[in-house]
């Protein structure tokens, strides 16, 4: 089991006190593709962050089980947290305008993860650098590998932190909306990718998304969070078959053009939904 | 509905109208200024600076002018709280006194610097093209100079003296208002709701004064506010140089000039104006920030 | 654009020029009372007055002024009965020597102390660093500058008086660059060297900690800025140590806009220097343009804040250059 968590909670401090952001969440994985998908606010993120703690430092963080292969993540110091973040796991951010440090090169940074990890003199860092990018697809490597993140395109941005990522060989990746800022026909091309590799390293994967129908396409399993709470917790393949109200409803405002819609549905929310 | 002005309308999240809200957003910043600890000390020093001024005749029960020259230079006691000076007069109230002179002159200043350098920001940045350029060239002119040489040059050629002072100050102060006010509204210019406004066919000055300037004026009074700690050490320096306010008038860096050569033996003479210096620009300093950190953090 | 920044020097020199020239002719003081004397006959003024060039109207006489200038001649003191331009050389260089140590001691130890504030932010250590920034923005230099003389000089002893040397040392060093640290090693004359120092350490550590106010400041905002990016999430991602993170991804990202702010706080210095040089009677351009002031000498006046303008604004096209050279974001 590569990860578990069970009973996570996460408050943060507003002028009327605690807030919760995530609240009763509790999952596992294993060496396998988990989807996390819920709109904005509703705290996919954080709970995919607080594996590795890369919580802001004003979030107050409590679980009952909060483990990576066992270690224990809560109580972890900061020097066992730097032996599993990159190392162990990865963690790819949405937009690479700002993900990617802007004053770097694309080949010095890669360069900089690998030989973090993996130790060697700065040129077999530089050509490992130069191999990942060919690795995740990129048709002129050494170029890229010269030119700042400014100079890319989106989709061969997210293709360098995937690089970067992966360059220390970590066991877990965690995609945060990797192709939320990304042209629509790009964003295929990158899961694909992330897809093809995660397989080929036999890692496992957590793919953040507010969009259901890509996650369902590209993992195995699926939760469904809403305010702070897992919702529903499925198999990809079932879910047509989903029975909570949430899940059913974002599953009918998906606009099809397989029949015909005189208007496309609106998404009724419950307040009941709100607790558990 | 709780009470209009009560402690839950002000923090409710969702106001009713938009004066609620702008309540709301006044109260919520008011938190956050109180919460910064720093920021309070400086508004509650500057509070009593202000009070302690406007009430000097009250508080200041010697005379600030009335010399002793056999009591000159004497040490603090009951009748002198802070000593005498060179020419035997309390320090006290030449202390309290001079800070009527010096925030007096910081404020004469604001006034005159801040609705300038306003007014040519935003006709600058709304107007952009020839008038933008020639705006900014002029206001780059006095951004050449350091503050303090431009002031000095200023007050040789007019009579030294406390209006000179003023002139000169306000005169090096202006350009960083306008650059700001031109940088708010460039921001502006292209939105929506100006353009808006200029279909509805209203005049550009309309515009500028009414719709635009407005929206510099947060920045504006949170650069005042840090401006006014560097306005009291230039108004000290000119004075401490002989250029600002003239004795015998108790401005605190003309006091420190006059005594300057006493300091070895009778040292608070020349230090106690230096202290006040020090405390009047610290309390500014630490408003200001407050003030920025909740108005404008985008701005050092 | 790197051309309109070059383009605008000339306007903005021209405007400099513009104002001193100004500044010149609305005296209170008549020059040529202050050349004639008090009580010269009539016929005597006229012909100062017309020696001086002030009979001639104003856009002659501004005409006059610029082709002196382009000749780089500022006019002659009043109080040294030499050409200004010769007193500026004369002075300056001691002010650079100021300026120059300040600024050094200002960096070597205000950037770090803004960095390190800024990655413990809240902690104990950042309030004493704002707090020691912030008194360093809110005392009067000179207030300071008096203290310290009174504490070092006069009570501790440890440090020597005002001026740049001691009167035993006065005239032993060869002048080569106007820098007396300088030109006493050029020289081999290693007592005077040690005097020089000793005499530099005060008035340079004073302006080095209204620098050093500044500096961290902004370097601490900066870097708070730049702590709050995504790439920084990234590089904790990556399992970085915190140290590399600190300095190799923050600090690589503001350093560029802190040679800015250098540039600027160097120019800054040339304020602090005119009453740091009062205080501590350093024989730099400072003293000069105050001395030149108490004796109304209009062309000393105008010449100092001239140039004192023009370095002022070749500092300030410095910064500009330098920052769209170094990021790589404009290039």
């Amino acid at each position: 089991m590569l990860v578990e968590i069970r009973n996570l909670r996460i408050q943060f401090p507003t002028a009327t006190g605690l807030s919760d952001a995530v609240r009763n969440v509790s999952l596992t994985l294993g060496q396998e593709k988990l989807g996390i998908v819920g709109e904005s606010g509703s705290g996919k993120s954080l709970t995919a962050r607080s594996i590795l703690r890369l919580l802001p430092s004003n979030a107050v963080v409590t679980a009952e089980k909060l483990t990576f292969d066992n270690i224990d993540v809560l109580r972890a110091d900061e020097t066992a947290l730097r032996r599993i973040r990159g190392a162990r796991a990865g963690l790819i951010l949405q937009d690479p305008k700002f993900s990617l440090n802007p004053v770097m090169t694309a080949g010095a940074q890669i360069a900089e993860a690998w030989r973090v990890h993996r130790g060697g003199g700065r040129r077999l860092a530089g050509q490992a650098a130069i191999d990942l990018l060919a690795q995740v697809q990129i048709r002129d490597p050494e170029r890229v590998a010269g030119a700042y993140p400014h100079e890319l395109s989106g989709g061969m941005g997210q293709r360098v932190m995937i690089a970067m990522m992966l360059a220390p060989d970590p066991e877990l990746l965690i995609a945060d909306e990797p192709t939320s800022a990304l042209d629509a026909s790009v964003q295929a091309e990158i899961l694909r990718l992330i897809e093809d590799l995660v397989s080929r390293r036999g890692m496992g994967l957590i793919l953040i998304s507010h969009d259901l129908p890509l996650v369902s396409h590209f993992c195995d399993r699926v939760a469904v969070m809403y305010a702070g709470r897992v919702v529903e917790e499925l198999a990809a393949s079932d879910l047509t078959r989903a029975r909570h109200p949430y899940t059913r409803g974002l599953l009918e405002c998906l606009p099809t053009l397989s029949h015909r819609q005189k208007r496309l549905a609106v998404m009724q929310r419950d307040p009941s939904w709100l607790e558990t | 509905m709780s009470g209009v002005l009560s402690r839950e309308w002000l923090l409710s999240e969702t106001p009713a109208s938009r004066a609620h809200a702008a309540w709301v957003r006044r109260y919520r910043g008011w938190l956050q200024f109180r919460a910064n600890g720093l920021a309070m000390v400086g508004l509650v020093t500057v509070a009593i600076m202000i009070v302690a001024s406007l009430a000097a005749p009250l508080l200041a029960w010697q005379n600030p002018s009335a010399q002793d020259l056999a009591g000159r230079l004497a040490p603090p006691s009951f009748a002198h709280w802070l000593g005498t000076d060179e020419l035997g007069r309390d320090i006290y109230a030449r202390i309290l006194y001079g800070g009527r002179v010096t925030l007096g002159m910081v404020v004469a200043v604001v006034l005159l610097v801040a609705p300038i350098g306003l007014a040519v920001g935003s006709v600058a940045g709304y107007l952009g093209g020839l008038a933008d350029r020639v705006l900014m060239r002029v206001t780059d002119v006095f951004l050449a100079f350091p503050r303090l040489v431009l002031a000095l040059a200023f007050v040789a050629a007019l009579k030294p003296g406390i209006t000179s002072a003023i002139i000169a100050i306000a005169l090096t102060a202006w350009p960083p208002y306008a650059r700001l006010a031109r940088a708010d509204t460039l921001t502006v210019r292209g939105t929506d709701f100006i353009a808006a406004v200029r279909l509805t066919g209203a005049t550009s000055g309309r515009i500028i004064l009414r719709h635009i300037m407005p929206l510099c004026m947060s920045s504006v009074i949170v650069r005042m506010t840090l401006d006014m700690s560097g306005i009291i050490l230039t108004a000290a320096a000119l004075g401490f140089l002989g250029m600002g306010a003239q004795p015998p008038m108790p401005e605190w860096g003309t006091m420190i000039a006059s005594s300057r050569a006493f300091i070895l033996d009778q040292w608070w003479v020349p230090t106690i104006p230096g202290i006040a210096i020090f405390v009047a620009s610290l309390a500014f300093n630490l408003l200001g920030d407050g003030m920025r950190d909740v108005l404008d953090p985008r701005q050092r | 654009m790197l051309a309109s920044s070059f383009a605008s020097v000339p306007l903005t020199l021209f405007g400099l020029t513009l104002v001193t020239f100004l500044i010149g002719r609305v005296m209170p003081i008549d020059p040529i009372i202050a050349i004639a004397g008090d009580h010269a006959p009539p016929d005597v003024i006229a012909a100062v007055r017309e020696q001086l060039g002030l009979d001639k109207p104003l856009l002659v006489q501004f005409w006059i002024y610029l082709v002196n200038l382009a000749h780089g001649d500022l006019g002659r003191s009043v109080m040294t009965s030499h050409p200004v331009t010769e007193d500026i050389a004369q002075y300056f260089p001691a002010t650079l020597e100021l300026a120059t140590t300040a600024i050094t001691i200002a960096i070597i130890i205000g950037i770090p102390l803004g960095v390190i504030a800024a990655a413990r932010q809240g902690s104990r250590f950042d309030h004493a660093v704002r707090v020691v920034s912030l008194a360093g923005q809110s005392v009067p230099v000179f207030v300071l500058a008096l203290l310290c003389l009174l504490v070092f000089y006069v009570k501790l002893g440890i440090a020597p008086g005002t001026g740049q040397l001691d009167v035993a040392y006065e005239g032993l060093v060869p002048r080569v660059t106007g820098m007396l640290v300088i030109d006493s090693v050029i020289a081999g004359d290693w007592d005077s060297f040690w005097d020089a120092l000793a005499h530099l350490a005060q008035p340079a550590l004073v302006l080095a900690y209204f620098s050093m106010a500044y500096i961290t400041r902004m370097t601490r905002a900066f870097m708070i800025e730049a702590l709050s990016g995504e790439y920084i999430i990234t590089a904790r991602a990556k399992g970085l140590s915190a140290t590399r993170i600190l300095w190799r991804h923050a600090f690589g990202n503001i350093a560029v806009r802190l040679v800015t702010v250098l540039a600027l706080a160097y120019a800054g210095l040339l304020e602090g220097a005119v009453i740091t040089e009062t205080v501590f009677s350093w024989p730099g351009l400072g003293l000069y343009l105050t001395v030149s002031l108490l004796n109304a000498d209009m062309n000393a006046v105008l010449g100092a804040t001239l140039v004192v303008g023009l370095v002022y604004l070749v500092l300030n096209l410095l910064a500009d250059l330098l920052y769209r050279l170094l990021d790589p974001r404009v290039a």
